[in-house]
């Protein structure tokens, strides 16, 4: 016994402190850009990591310029517009998917998993000809769909996960009940796949909100330019300013909207949302 | 409140296996009837075409003497219980239970009042604002059962409801639906594997093999009088003995000495297709020891000697098993269901003999016994297609009709 308490002590703390390793490698470099948007352009380079003078002039100007706060917009809009599309229609695929066998099924996984391989890359030059073409450059349909197409495969793996977890038993029920299909589905199915259409929201949203390759090729003006790339074309007041201050700040704006986002859906995303549903 | 009749009905699925074949069955207004058979048996199967959830291959379903095969299940309203319950875990009890009410858009007034009064035929009123996950199993169970009568519905169908509770719990809820199905006078088909529960619960019972009805009627008619080997073998708890039985000069050699035939019996065996191997079939309780039984009786019978190799004593009545030598008893019938009582790969030299005596013998383990058997109540079967050759127009007579 004695041994036993005292390795699960001594794996606790090796587990702790390499837990502590990854927290610290992923966070430092936030920290640091966090740091930085609060100093003032003469202490940029101080190298200290707790500010000497704080100062909120950085947000200031950023908040002053028109490119920041339409980029912004954009940036929301955009995201936002083709999660939800994506949340839908991957809802509705990844139901069909996990619930019903229909011919071509394994071929419409298999092109569905292809798409999500494809190197973004080398689709971004076609890409670009084809929007120019249809008149979508430089709008934001023409980043919308993009996105959608490339985030579906995400999402109806996520869904069909999440939809093969919930007893089929219930459908049945609501069927019997007096339900129609969309009804069942609506009323019982989607409310406990709830944590799943939370969860694919999150990394959909997280998907466009970053995606830089598509923005900075698909748009040209303010028009359509996500945060992301307004950052790159960041410029202080004149030539000879440093705007390292305000890309940091613009870069600490840009992270809170994700960071709400998970905080706001995070209660949702509780598992054992179907315990007692069947049996016990 | 409707009969319920399958006229054919088959289920083929597309990889061609056949899970039920041409079932014949008409379940009148208001019957209990229950589907039993092993797993596999396409019971489930039967059940789900009734309800609805699966398609039927062939064949017509009709409920209240309306066709409806096409129909989706909620255009036959009829409601179901589940197995695994299948209670909306996001639903209070009192929404689970009026969600049927709600589909059907009735005025919130009358749901209240009816999903209340269902609650109190169930005992489930301080229940009424729990989530399914607060419930126990047999709490779950009965919110199951609301679900379904809440909407007086054409028809019940009960899948297995109670094979996920506890034994003790399991008695209590059977004498439950027995008497809310009595108290409603609603159709009901209920499924389970069960042979007990099919005893106990049903007006009539629908014994099923291998996706085909296998006899038809009232628990006691099975047990009594079994039209195949499967029937005898599956109703009756602890099941009808079987022993290996060679025809010759007019009688049967068995394991139990020589059993003689009556006329009727020994006509049936001389035609030139007849087997000329048997199986014997005795239910426990037709076993008595010698000792306790008057001349009278003891003519009716025969006596044999077994040593004892286990006694259990109910109070009541003893359970005795003997081994008997001689060739055990083998058909496709018996195989199944012993594959089904996971049984299959227990075998003991010779045969082995279940027989219930009464509590006032005095036989105890390791003896050698006298016992006598009814022979007025044995039953013969053809191993090679289960036939009961002692039933004569449904009744089994025994070896020894005339």
């Amino acid at each position: 016994m004695a041994t036993g308490t005292e390795t699960t002590t001594r794996a606790r703390v090796r587990w702790g402190l390499l837990d502590l390793l990854v927290v610290v490698f992923a966070l430092v470099p936030v920290l640091w850009i966090a740091s930085l948007s609060f100093k003032t352009p003469g202490t940029l380079t101080d190298g200290n990591f707790i500010p000497r003078e704080w100062t909120l002039d950085n947000y200031r100007t950023i908040f002053d310029t028109d490119q920041f706060v339409r980029a912004l917009i954009n940036s929301i809009g955009i995201a936002l517009i083709a999660t939800l599309v994506a949340v839908v229609l991957g809802a509705m695929a990844a139901y069909a998917i996990s619930r019903l066998d229909f011919p071509g099924k394994g071929l419409l996984v298999g092109v569905s998993l292809l798409i999500a391989m494809f190197p973004q890359v080398s689709l971004v030059s076609p890409l670009f000809e084809i929007e120019r073409q249809l008149g979508l450059f430089d709008t934001w349909p023409g980043l919308i769909l993009p996105y959608i197409t490339f985030a579906l495969p995400l999402a109806i793996y996520t869904l069909s996960a999440f939809f093969k977890q919930i007893p089929w038993d219930l459908e049945k029920a609501a069927k019997m009940d007096g339900a129609t299909q969309g009804q069942a589905f609506r009323r019982v199915i989607a409310p406990l796949a709830a944590p799943g259409l939370f969860t694919t929201a999150i990394l959909v949203f997280i998907f466009c909100w970053n995606d830089f390759l598509f923005a900075i090729t698909l748009t040209s003006t303010e028009r359509a330019r996500t945060v992301p790339v307004a950052l790159s074309f960041f410029t202080g007041e004149s030539q000879f300013e440093d705007p390292t201050g305000a890309i940091c700040a613009a870069a600490v704006v840009i992270t809170v909207p994700i960071i709400l986002f998970v905080l706001f859906f995070q209660r949702r995303i509780v598992s054992g949302l179907t315990s007692g549903a069947v049996k016990g | 409140m409707a009969d319920i009749v399958l006229d054919k009905v088959s289920k083929k699925f597309p990889d061609g296996t056949v899970a039920v074949q041409d079932v014949d069955l008409e379940i009148a207004d208001g019957e209990f009837v229950i589907l039993v058979g092993p797993s596999g048996c396409g019971k489930s199967t039967t059940l789900n075409m009734i309800a609805g959830l699966e398609d039927i291959s062939s064949g017509e379903l009709r409920i209240g003497g309306q066709r409806v095969n096409d129909k989706a299940p909620r255009d036959r309203d009829i409601a179901m219980v589940f197995q695994s319950y299948a209670l909306y875990p996001n639903m209070t009890v009192r929404e689970n239970m009026a969600f049927p009410l709600r589909l059907a858009k009735l005025d919130k007034e009358t749901i209240n009042q009816k999903v209340d009064e269902a609650a109190k035929v169930l005992e489930l009123t301080s229940l009424l604002d729990r989530r399914p996950a607060n419930l126990s199993g047999g709490q779950r169970q009965r919110v199951a059962m609301g679900r379904a009568i809440v909407r007086q519905p054409k028809a019940f169908l009960m899948d297995e409801p109670l094979s996920n509770l506890d034994a003790k719990l399991r008695v209590q809820m059977r004498t439950v639906v027995s008497r809310l199905q009595k108290q409603l006078g609603t159709t009901t088909v209920y499924v389970t594997h069960d042979q007990t529960e099919a005893m106990t619960l049903g007006d009539r019972v629908v014994i099923m093999r291998g996706g085909a009805v296998q006899q038809v009627g009232p628990p006691q008619e099975l047990y009594d009088h079994p039209r195949n080997l499967f029937v005898a073998g599956f109703i009756g708890s602890p099941s009808m003995n079987f022993l290996h039985a060679a025809v010759q000069d007019g009688g049967l050699r068995t394991g139990l000495g020589d059993v003689p035939l009556g006329d009727r019996v020994r006509r049936e065996l001389e035609a030139a297709d007849a087997p000329r191997e048997l199986i014997l079939g005795i239910r426990p309780e037709h076993f008595e020891d010698a000792e306790l039984v008057d001349d009278d009786t003891r003519r009716r019978g025969l006596e044999f000697e077994a040593p004892v190799e286990i006694v259990e004593s109910m109070g009541s009545d003893k359970y005795v098993y003997f081994t008997v030598e001689g060739e055990r008893a083998s058909a496709a019938e018996l195989e199944e269901l012993a594959a089904d009582a996971g049984a299959s790969d227990f075998s003991g030299a010779g045969s082995n003999l279940v027989t219930r005596l009464s509590a006032e013998s005095p036989v105890a383990e390791g003896q050698s016994r006298r016992v006598w058997f009814n022979l007025e109540k044995i039953h013969l079967f053809d191993p090679t297609n289960g036939r009961n050759l002692t039933l004569h127009e449904g009744r089994a007579a025994g070896a020894l009709a005339d």
